[in-house]
């Protein structure tokens, strides 16, 4: 029993870790889409910076100086930031899916499961599909994440952003995957060795 | 070396253990591991190969047409969780609704436009049932009806632009999210006429199956409904029209388009008084796990496309599709005989990250003869049709996706048979549908 309240405890810890993380993208959603607008709203007003500002019509002068300062507006640093917050919504994200069970799956015959067969689903994918896969991310991500940071790689545009950070969040995001997956096939093992609910129990054995 | 069975071994296995009901993103993930191992094992396989994933990952984070993505799962959230999705439903309901079939209309009309069109056949059905069909079933609708029209219009609503599943389309076939938008419109548009064509057949032959609603009841919101019109019904159209028009007409890309009519959504939700805490963190919310989902899923394809080419897969299947009996017949056959099968018992974003991949190449070099277009254009066509024919798949009993989710909100007296029944008329028209897709390319052609 002590072992079981150890083993919940750490998951636990875990999964408030994946809930911070999942939490944070949610506002990164709401700032992605408030910089993909600005970028398509500056991209397009640019345009008129072309106009010619000494021309007699007013309506023409403000149109090239509405323009002027869309262009001077626009930078690289913002197209690039929505796309950083487009990766760290679906990498930070990811282990927060798991915990709440937003990963897709096939559900035709899982669907159909006892829950004790279910928990052994999960506990057997976790350790050979799951964690062998997220360790493949983050080793072959590894060797670009610190050449990465031995260069302090930037973007190549001007204005762009430095890439070393948004590289390491790709094994930080397996790193939290991983351990979320851990916590995951935790809490079903529990389930499989110790059902919570003795109704649990009956009513699988009546089946 | 005469290993050359591994690759066609991956991908039997990959399917199989999919089954499993562990996420699907993992199970691939985890079985293209086992499978580079092998292969590196028996010294059939580069494991240097391996070293081109994290290139693979971040061109995914850095692509530009995939940012488009969480924008449409966005609006689409947006509109649907501030309940302008419903309100637009009822305004359009009261305006038709003395109509005998006029209700059926409505949702078609909802449906095609509005239906949270975030890819997932799940949720765009489960969403239209709960708004639409206790509006129906309340208002005499007949059940197989009502059934019908709900699935068929939730599932249209996947393939018709702005959607999301065009977006992942457009990037697994490698053309442009404007031109599938643009070649998905016409064929799209015929299949929803064709539904209400549908209804309006059921209204005049067997008028107790969709009544007009009674006099009684639209009486008392009479006044109001003009007000309604200008505020309920024509901004979200003019939302979506504006983004669609933005991106045909060449002044938005797809991505910009998708960003404003994320903010535009907003927006719309705050001009209705709809826009408060709940609504927006649900929205947040929503967007974040569907992309988490979805991109995960990507990265795992990816995974699986690069050791399944490294074990010579890719040779293998192109090969075997390229040179099947009948040619470029045998070739359609073959595709929309395996996508409807597959389409029973996986979405859309699988089937496009894991099938479409590997169908891209013999796709062009079949179809680009056939039609006598360029191969790009060519492959909107396929894409099309590929959609077209996932959408009749989710509604076949009694596998079909879109039934089973309808069930799922349907009340306990609506039986599964009267779901089945009232989707096999809709089934026959989008077969008709795919019949006037094949003969008539021009559908999709027209204007590319």
């Amino acid at each position: 029993m002590i072992l079981d309240e150890g083993i919940s405890a750490s998951a636990s810890r875990i999964e408030k870790v994946s809930d911070f993380f999942g939490k944070m993208t949610w506002y990164c959603t709401l700032l992605m889409v408030i910089a993909g607008a600005y970028n398509a709203i500056v991209r397009s007003l640019a345009g008129w910076a072309h106009i010619d500002p000494s021309d007699a019509s007013t309506f023409k002068r403000v149109l090239h100086w509405v323009g002027e300062v869309a262009r001077q507006g626009s930078s690289n640093t913002f197209i690039e930031i929505q796309w950083y917050f487009f990766s760290l919504i679906f990498l930070m994200g990811a282990a927060h899916a798991l915990k709440t069970g937003a990963h897709v799956r096939v559900d035709i015959f899982y669907n159909r499961l006892s829950r004790r067969a279910k928990a052994w689903t999960n506990v057997s994918g976790t350790l050979i599909f799951l964690l062998p896969f997220c360790a493949l991310m983050i080793g072959t991500s590894w060797p670009a994440v610190t050449d990465s940071w031995a260069r302090l790689e930037v973007s190549p545009d001007p204005g762009g952003l430095p890439r070393y950070p948004l590289l390491t969040i790709i094994p930080l995001a397996f790193i939290l995957l991983m351990a979320q997956g851990l916590a995951f096939a935790a809490r079903e093992a529990l389930h499989l060795f110790h059902p919570p609910e003795p109704n649990h129990q009956i009513k699988e054995n009546g089946i | 070396m005469g290993f050359e069975w591994l690759a066609p071994l991956m991908f039997v296995v990959a399917l199989i253990l999919i089954f499993s009901g562990y996420p699907v993103a993992f199970a691939l993930g985890g079985v293209s591991l086992i499978f580079a191992v092998i292969g590196i094992s028996v010294g059939y396989f580069d494991g240097h190969l391996m070293l081109a994933l994290p290139d693979r990952l971040f061109g995914i984070m850095s692509n530009y047409t995939l940012l488009a993505v969480p924008f449409f799962i966005f609006m689409g959230t947006m509109l649907e969780k501030s309940h302008l999705a419903r309100d637009l439903l009822h305004t359009i309901g009261l305006l038709f609704g003395p109509v005998r079939g006029g209700l059926a209309f409505a949702v078609i009309f909802v449906g095609v436009l509005l239906a949270a069109a975030t890819g997932i056949v799940g949720a765009s059905v489960v969403a239209m049932g709960m708004i639409a069909l206790p509006v129906m079933l309340n208002n005499g609708y007949s059940k197989e009806l009502s059934a019908g029209v709900i699935t068929a219009t939730g599932t249209l609503g996947q393939i018709i632009p702005p959607s999301v599943v065009l977006v992942v389309l457009a990037d697994q076939l490698g053309v442009s999210v404007g031109d599938l938008f643009i070649g998905a419109l016409v064929p799209g548009v015929l299949l929803a006429m064709l539904y209400a064509l549908y209804a309006t057949g059921v209204a005049v032959i067997k008028p107790s199956a969709a009544p007009a609603i009674p006099k009684t009841v639209r009486e008392e919101e009479h006044g109001e409904l003009l007000r309604k019109i200008f505020l309920v019904m024509l901004p979200p159209l003019l939302l979506i029209f504006i983004v669609l028009g933005s991106i045909f007409a060449g002044i938005a890309t797809p991505t910009e388009s998708g960003a404003l009519g994320a903010v535009g959504a907003i927006i719309l939700a705050a001009l209705n008084g709809r826009l408060n805490k709940k609504a927006l963190m649900q929205t947040m919310e929503e967007t974040a796990k569907l992309t988490a989902m979805v991109m995960m899923l990507l990265i795992a394809s990816t995974a699986f496309a690069l050791i399944f080419r490294g074990l010579d897969g890719g040779i293998w299947i192109e090969d075997l599709l390229i040179n099947l009996p009948g040619g470029v017949i045998g070739f359609l056959l073959l595709a929309n005989l395996a996508i409807f099968i597959l389409g029973f018992f996986i979405d859309f974003f699988e089937i496009a990250f894991i099938i479409i991949p590997l169908m891209v190449l013999p796709a062009a070099h079949l179809l680009s003869p056939m039609l006598g277009v360029p191969e790009s254009t060519a492959l909107v066509w396929f894409g099309v049709m590929v959609g077209m024919n996932l959408q009749t798949s989710f509604l076949t009993p009694p596998f079909g996706f879109a039934l089973f989710y309808l069930r799922g909100v349907a009340p306990l007296e609506m039986k599964t048979e009267a779901i089945y029944r009232g989707a096999i008329p809709f089934i026959g028209i989008q077969v008709l549908g795919l019949v006037l897709l094949i003969l008539f390319p021009d559908l999709v052609l027209w204007a590319l």
